[in-house]
């Protein structure tokens, strides 16, 4: 059986669909939900290097490059934020971040 | 061909049954394993598709840096993760709810969707044959001249990110002396050194 564009998507949409899931049951832990962003970005680059080899233009591959590089950035950012925040309050718990809202 | 298409079953399955191990762990040190799991599982997927560089980048940003600085952080916050994980299985139902209509959504597009006529006139950089030039090659060439100036953009927001880390986790200690580079340079044999005439028998 030939492996074309659709198998890919597929992938990307389980992978994109785990993210979100990640994000809805794991409210109370800030980590997993980093690396579920970190998923959902990973099947955002999967179909848009699958469309790139599939219709033969590079600029996909260019644009999943930028996206890679802002996931990085986004990833050391988030962390940072994360362990100030836990110098700070001695916890990670998400629900005591909307502490300031009073 | 048929051996392609066992890799890519196997690079899928990999991939989806560890982004699925990421969510459902119920230690984050393992969550972040299989999270690595899943990044060289998708590099497969794209040395499949035939973006090799891609694959290799995904490894050494992905598993070399990111994810070690997942597993350093998790590792260095002391948390109690059993307490985080309460109220998983409240969130459980919703959750599937939302995935399951989240899966049946993007895979309808899937499944009706094609590309547009004007698609295949529309390309703006053709990648050129395997036998012409390589994957990475053909890549730089395309990156370092037409977007170029998307590179630099790239460029600052991992600089801006990098300033950005340090200057949210730096922070001194007022107790703690440093070291003064300047002060011992300026030392001096006069301002070091006190000579005093001691007299047998009495002390300074």
């Amino acid at each position: 059986m030939q492996i074309g564009l659709g198998h890919y998507l597929a992938v990307g949409a389980i992978l994109f669909t785990l993210g979100t899931l990640g994000i809805f049951i794991n409210r109370k832990n800030i980590i997993v939900i980093l690396m579920s962003i970190e998923l959902i970005l990973l099947s955002v680059n999967i179909n848009l290097v699958a469309f790139s080899t599939h219709l033969g233009d590079l600029v996909g591959q260019v644009y999943a490059l930028i996206v890679l590089t802002v996931a990085a950035a986004e990833a050391a950012i988030g962390l940072a934020v994360l362990v100030a925040y836990y110098r700070n309050r001695g916890s990670i718990a998400v629900e005591d971040v909307s502490l300031m809202k009073g | 061909m048929i051996v392609a298409s066992l890799f890519f079953y196997l690079f899928a399955g990999t991939c989806v049954a560890s982004g699925f191990m990421v969510i459902a762990a119920r230690n984050p040190v393992h969550s972040v394993l299989f999270l690595i799991l899943a990044f060289v599982s998708s590099a497969g997927l794209f040395v499949l598709m035939g973006a090799e560089f891609l694959a290799m980048i995904l490894i050494v940003v992905y598993v070399g840096a990111v994810a070690v600085l997942f597993l350093f952080v998790v590792m260095m916050l002391d948390v109690d993760f059993a307490e985080l994980r309460q109220g998983f299985l409240s969130y459980l139902p919703i959750g599937i709810i939302i995935g399951i209509v989240f899966l049946v959504e993007l895979l309808l597009v899937v499944a009706v969707w094609a590309i547009g006529t004007h698609v295949p006139g529309a390309i703006a950089a053709p990648i050129p044959p395997l036998e012409a030039m390589s994957n990475t090659e053909a890549l730089g060439r395309v990156l370092y001249t037409r977007y170029i100036y998307y590179f630099q953009a790239a460029g600052v927001i991992l600089l801006v990110a990098m300033i950005g880390a340090i200057v949210l986790t730096l922070h001194h200690k007022p107790r703690v002396r440093r070291q003064n580079a300047a002060d011992q340079i300026a030392r001096t044999p006069r301002t070091a050194i006190e000579i005093r005439q001691v007299r047998p028998g009495q002390g300074i």
